[in-house]
């Protein structure tokens, strides 16, 4: 069992339901292809630390999945995410067992931060 | 010659005693390994200031005291943190 993350930003010209649009259909994508989806967070548009395509702004989402099997998946996701003109930047990793640790860590500060 | 001397001389101050300067610097320490750190956040731009200077380069572990396998997941870290626009590739006045 792998455990991936992906972050990836969108244009900050899309309205909150597109954004919500573009999140379920990634998350739809990886499910159907057997990953399992541990967590997903928006957080939001944030300012951007340099301008992406002249944007100095976007919507960041972060989705976290354990896969088990063959990396093709992976491939077909990136492929995906480099097709769709709203993605402006993602960044998919392969999490560590350290790594997995901070991020249930992290993923239960963030929950407590909430309530 | 001897004016010279006596000229740079004049501007010395002298002291009976050394001064108590001390010349030994505090022993550096990796901080991930004195605290027990693992794993180092690429989403947490805030935590990664402190390795990089004001231009946004990373800062050399001879100024952090980080050890070398740190600083590479740092090098890492910032790297990642860089491409998904949480830090600045270049800028002025970081911090």
């Amino acid at each position: 069992m792998n455990h991936y993350e992906s972050i990836f930003i969108l244009n900050p010209a899309l309205s909150e339901t597109q954004v919500k649009d573009v999140i379920k259909k990634y998350q739809s994508l990886l499910k159907d292809n057997g990953c399992k989806i541990v967590d997903t967070e928006s957080w939001g548009l944030k300012k951007l630390a340099y301008s992406i395509q002249n944007k100095l702004s976007g919507f960041y989402a972060l989705i976290d999945f354990q896969y088990s099997g063959e990396e093709n998946i992976i491939n077909t996701y990136e492929t995906e995410l480099k097709r769709d003109e709203r993605v402006m930047r993602y960044l998919n990793v392969k999490l560590d067992k350290y790594a997995t640790e901070w991020s249930l860590k992290r993923r239960s500060r963030v929950k407590k931060e909430k309530v | 010659m001897a004016d010279l001397n006596t000229n740079t001389n004049q501007g010395e101050i002298r002291y009976l005693t050394p001064l108590d300067i001390s010349t030994k610097n505090r022993k550096k320490y990796c901080r991930f390994k004195r605290l027990g750190i693992k794993h180092i956040d690429y989403k947490d731009p805030e935590f990664l200031l402190k390795f990089i200077n004001e231009q946004g380069k990373i800062l050399p572990r001879r100024l952090t005291g980080t050890s070398l396998k740190f600083q590479r997941k740092i090098s890492v870290a910032v790297k990642r943190a860089r491409h998904l626009a949480l830090l600045p590739y270049q800028s002025d006045l970081l911090k």
